[in-house]
Parts: C-alpha cells; sequence; structure tokens
C-alpha cells in the first residue's frame, strides 16, 4: 500500500519536474510580441461593440471603426501636425538637455553652484505648464513657436539635470586613485572617468525628458499661438463636435511621443551596455 | 647612511600620520622607518587598523604624511607620482568597465601620450605576461575575479616601473586562485626586476611572497619587526614551497612577530 503511493508520489514528482522548465521558461520573442497585440484586438473589438451598441453616445466614445475612417481622410494633416509639434518637442528636448548637463557639471564643479541651483531646479520642476504657457505666448507674440519650444525645454531641463548631477557624483574611489596615481591632468580624468561614469545617468534623464517635452510641446499648443500642431488641432476638433477626428489626433499624439520615448530607449540602450 | 649608486627603491624616514576625525585626532602611524631596496619583495602585514594600507598611500602619494619624509628611488614621493616611478594594483581591480581588457592595459599608456604602434605592442606583450591571450578583446564583466585582477597587475606593469604598490591584491579571490596568483605574480616580479611593496593580512601570503615580512601592529600603527625570510630567493619560489619545514618556521617567526611573543596556543592551526 505505502508502497503504491510512495512509487505514484515519485511518479507524480517526476511529471511535475519535467513540467516545471516549461512554466518557468522565459516568453520567446513571438509571444512577447503577440500577447499585447492580441489584447489590443480584443480591447478594439470590444470597444467597437460597446459603441456601435447605442448604449454610449458617439459624442462621449466614438468608435474604433470613426477614428479609423479620420485617420485615413486627415492622415496627411495628422503628418504635418507631428512634424510641427514633434520639431518644437525636439528643439526644446536638445535645448534643455545642453542647458541640464552644463548646469550639472558646474554644479559638480562648485558646491556653490550646486547650492544656487538646488532651489532653481525644485522650483522649475513644479512649475505648471498650464500657467506658464498663456504668459510665454504672449511674451513672444502670437505667431511664433518659441514659448512652445521653450517650455518643452523647461520640462527636459530637470530630468536630464537630476540624473547628470547624480551620475557626476558616482566616479568610484578606487578609479580616482587610479588617476591620481596616473597624475592625469583634471581634464583626462574628467573625459576617461567622471563623463563615462556619468553617461548612462544623462541618458537615463533625456529618456525620461523626451515624454515630456513631447507632452509639455502639445500641451503649450492649447493656449494660443499658431495652430497647425496636435495640440491644437486637438481643441479645435472637440470645440467643432468632432469628437472622432480630436481622437484620431490623440492617436497621432500617441504616436509621436512613443517615437520619442523609443529612440531615446535605445540611444540609452546602447550607452548603458556595459557600465 | 652611504651613498650607493642605485639609491633605494623607497626609504622612508619618521614618517607620522595623524586623521582628524569627530572623536578627534586617531594616530594611524607613528615613526614609521623603512627601507626598500631596488627588486626586494617586501609584504606590510598587521591587523586591521594597523595603518598598513595608509603607508602604501603615503608612499603612492595619495596621502600625504603628517610628518617626516618618504623617498621614492631618491625623489620625494611626490615627484615620483609625477615621474611616474611606480605602478600600483589595489584590492578593487578597479577596471574601467566599458573598456575590453587591452583598453584597459592601453590606460596609462594612453594618459601619458605613448603612440598607438608602441602602445598596442605594449599591451600585447602585457597581455602575454599575465597569460590573458585568449581575453584580449573581453569586458571585465566577462572576466573572473582573478583575471581581472591579472588585467589590474599588467595595467601596473605597463610603463615598466621598477617599484610596484599592491594593496591587497588577491584579498577578494578564492584560496586556489590565490595562491596560482601569488606564484604569477612572483614570476613577474622577477620577469621586471621590480621592488615589491605588498600588503596583505595573510601571514602565508606574505612569507611565500616576501624576502621581508614587514609586521605592523595598530593604535598607533608602526613597525613592531622586520622578519626576514630565509627561504632562498623570492624568484626561486614555487608551490612546493607551501610544504616545506622552512615555510612553516617562517610562518611561526610572523606570527610571533605579530603576537608580541611566542604563540602559547595550538601550533599548526589558522597557517592562513
Amino acid at each position: 500500500m505505502s508502497r503504491v503511493t510512495t512509487s505514484r508520489a515519485v511518479a507524480s514528482r517526476a511529471t511535475a519536474s519535467r513540467n516545471a522548465p516549461a512554466v518557468e521558461r522565459a516568453p520567446s520573442s513571438a509571444e512577447r510580441v503577440l500577447a499585447p497585440v492580441i489584447l489590443g484586438v480584443v480591447v478594439i473589438v470590444l470597444w467597437q461593440l460597446l459603441a456601435g451598441s447605442g448604449l454610449i453616445e458617439a459624442y462621449l466614445l466614438p468608435s474604433p471603426a470613426a477614428i479609423g475612417e479620420e485617420i485615413a481622410q486627415f492622415a496627411p494633416s495628422m503628418a504635418s501636425a507631428a512634424g510641427l509639434t514633434g520639431l518644437n518637442a525636439l528643439i526644446g528636448l536638445l535645448a534643455g538637455t545642453i542647458v541640464g548637463i552644463v548646469a550639472a557639471l558646474l554644479a559638480s564643479a562648485a558646491r556653490i553652484v550646486d547650492g544656487m541651483l538646488a532651489p532653481i531646479v525644485a522650483a522649475l520642476a513644479v512649475v505648471p505648464i498650464v500657467a506658464l504657457a498663456p504668459v510665454l505666448n504672449t511674451a513672444f507674440g502670437a505667431d511664433a513657436q518659441t514659448g512652445r519650444q521653450l517650455i518643452a525645454a523647461l520640462a527636459a531641463f530637470v530630468p536630464v539635470f537630476i540624473n547628470t548631477a547624480r551620475g557626476l557624483r558616482q566616479t568610484r574611489p578606487v578609479h580616482r586613485d587610479l588617476m591620481r596615481a596616473y597624475a592625469a591632468t583634471p581634464w583626462q580624468a574628467m573625459r576617461t572617468i567622471t563623463l563615462r561614469t556619468a553617461a548612462p545617468f544623462t541618458f537615463t534623464g533625456i529618456r525620461l525628458a523626451s515624454s515630456l517635452a513631447v507632452i509639455s510641446a502639445l500641451v503649450a499648443e492649447y493656449f494660443g499661438g499658431p495652430r497647425g500642431g496636435l495640440g491644437g488641432l486637438i481643441s479645435t476638433s472637440a470645440a467643432s463636435s468632432a469628437y472622432a477626428r480630436a481622437w484620431a489626433y490623440v492617436v497621432a499624439a500617441i504616436v509621436l511621443g512613443l517615437a520619442f520615448y523609443l529612440v531615446a530607449l535605445a540611444i540609452e540602450r546602447a550607452v548603458a551596455r556595459r557600465t | 647612511m652611504t651613498p650607493t649608486s642605485t639609491p633605494t627603491a623607497v626609504s622612508a624616514r619618521g614618517v607620522d600620520k595623524t586623521f582628524s576625525t569627530k572623536q578627534g585626532e586617531v594616530v594611524a602611524l607613528s615613526g614609521i622607518d623603512l627601507d626598500v631596496a631596488p627588486g626586494e619583495f617586501i609584504s606590510l602585514i598587521g591587523p586591521s587598523g594597523c595603518g598598513k594600507s595608509t603607508l602604501l598611500r603615503i608612499i603612492a602619494d595619495l596621502d600625504s604624511p603628517s610628518s617626516g619624509t618618504v623617498e621614492v628611488f631618491g625623489t620625494s614621493a611626490h615627484q615620483a607620482r609625477l615621474d611616474q616611478r611606480y605602478g600600483i594594483a589595489f584590492q578593487q581591480a578597479g577596471l574601467l568597465p566599458w573598456r575590453t581588457v587591452t583598453g584597459n592595459i592601453a590606460l596609462p599608456l594612453e594618459l601619458h601620450g605613448v603612440g598607438p604602434a608602441e602602445r598596442a605592442a605594449r599591451v600585447d606583450e602585457l597581455v602575454a605576461l599575465v597569460g590573458l591571450g585568449d581575453f584580449a578583446q573581453k569586458f571585465p564583466d566577462q572576466l573572473s575575479g582573478g583575471m581581472q585582477q591579472r588585467v589590474a597587475i599588467a595595467r601596473a606593469l605597463a610603463e615598466k616601473p621598477a617599484l610596484l604598490l599592491m594593496d591587497e591584491p588577491f584579498g577578494a579571490l578564492d584560496e586556489m586562485t590565490r595562491e596560482y596568483m601569488q606564484t604569477e605574480l612572483l614570476r613577474i616580479a622577477a620577469e621586471t626586476g621590480a621592488a615589491v611593496v605588498f600588503v596583505t593580512h595573510s601571514i602565508p601570503e606574505a612569507v611565500y611572497l616576501s624576502d621581508r615580512v614587514v609586521v605592523m601592529s595598530p593604535r598607533p600603527g608602526r613597525i613592531a619587526d622586520i622578519v626576514p625570510m630565509r627561504l632562498g630567493r623570492a624568484a626561486d619560489r614555487a608551490d612546493d614551497l607551501r610544504e616545506d619545514g622552512a615555510f612553516f618556521e617562517m610562518i611561526t617567526a610572523v606570527r610571533e612577530a605579530l603576537h608580541g611573543a611566542p604563540v602559547t596556543g595550538p601550533r599548526g592551526v589558522e597557517t592562513r
């Protein structure tokens, strides 16, 4: 009796151990891609059924098919709007990144600069874009993109500065000793150790900044200034009750934001490979 | 002192080092006098906090003494550092993770303006010297701890220094790798003819490697005794020495110097 039980237990354990690796193995790349695609399709089909059922009014939630039609019809306008907003975001991202890195270098070089910058950065980090946009639009004139680019730059500056400043403090003592033992000049130590150690941190900051720059450039368009950007068109479409078209521009805004994020992520991965 | 044709590799006279801490002044080193001859292998041994690493850092001019003088090959420690008279290795290999083995060994040559062709030739020699030929293009995170430490030693030897300063370079390695690395280091030191100052807290390691073992005691850190190793030339030593009676006698001698009296406990226990 007990012998039978034992042998069955052994057999079931053997089965379990044979199955265990299959359960724990990492999903294949096909599965990784397929799973979210299937989920997306299911959500869209459910959404279409819900919108078509008449339970929800079209102005509250247009059907995916209606949004798709708008996308097909307004594709050229969407592309040019994404180009405009994207350019503002890109200029802002680059400017904010450069200023952020330079400011972090100054802060790491002199404690007094660090002390001076800390409260300013803290203030910048909490500046509401909504409050700043109308002011800057007035300051730079109604037909200039400058205000929007500046807002994107402000949003990008904060994460780049904070991450770079942190990265510049990560130099390992053994590397500092080594540079001193080699009688390396401050510039040599900076180039071979400090900057290279900080680089992955900076690129993490840029990745975070990339999404913020797009969002900020887009939201800034809600508050006057020239039309033609994604943000402006979303608000115009919604104001003229073209809800499906507004949603179509939202889709374009998501694609634009994702493009920025993915490029920044790819650069970050490439830089951080060996650290 | 009588003038000699070759100045001593390291000459420390009356070296004191005091650190200021929140709890007040801490005397790390007191009245250190030490001479290291060219080509000589000496170990600094002692319990934690005896200032052996501090002494090494002062010789390397990474710290400065509170009083006293250190000369390296007849010049001040500071000038010797600027002139790159020594190579140095730490307990952490301290490799740059974004550079390959080759790139790491080339680092000091690059910093000191050695041309690409000469640099490549020297790096090839060094890679062969430490036996990493198959790993030249690997990155540090692809190497074992022992291999990383060999890269660090090759890097320290890059500019053919006549003095090698080593701060517990094998401290983080397992015992087998450690013994292997010790024999390798003896071979390399013999091939290069460099004097070595080696910080360790392992008695067998100090005995196996050294011509003389400098025994230090803590609070304040000072030299308690200098024990000459009567084991033949360091360069001629090999693994069979580890089982030799003379080796154990020297271990006992160093241990007694460390404890300041003949050891009364059971013999032969804890010989590492």
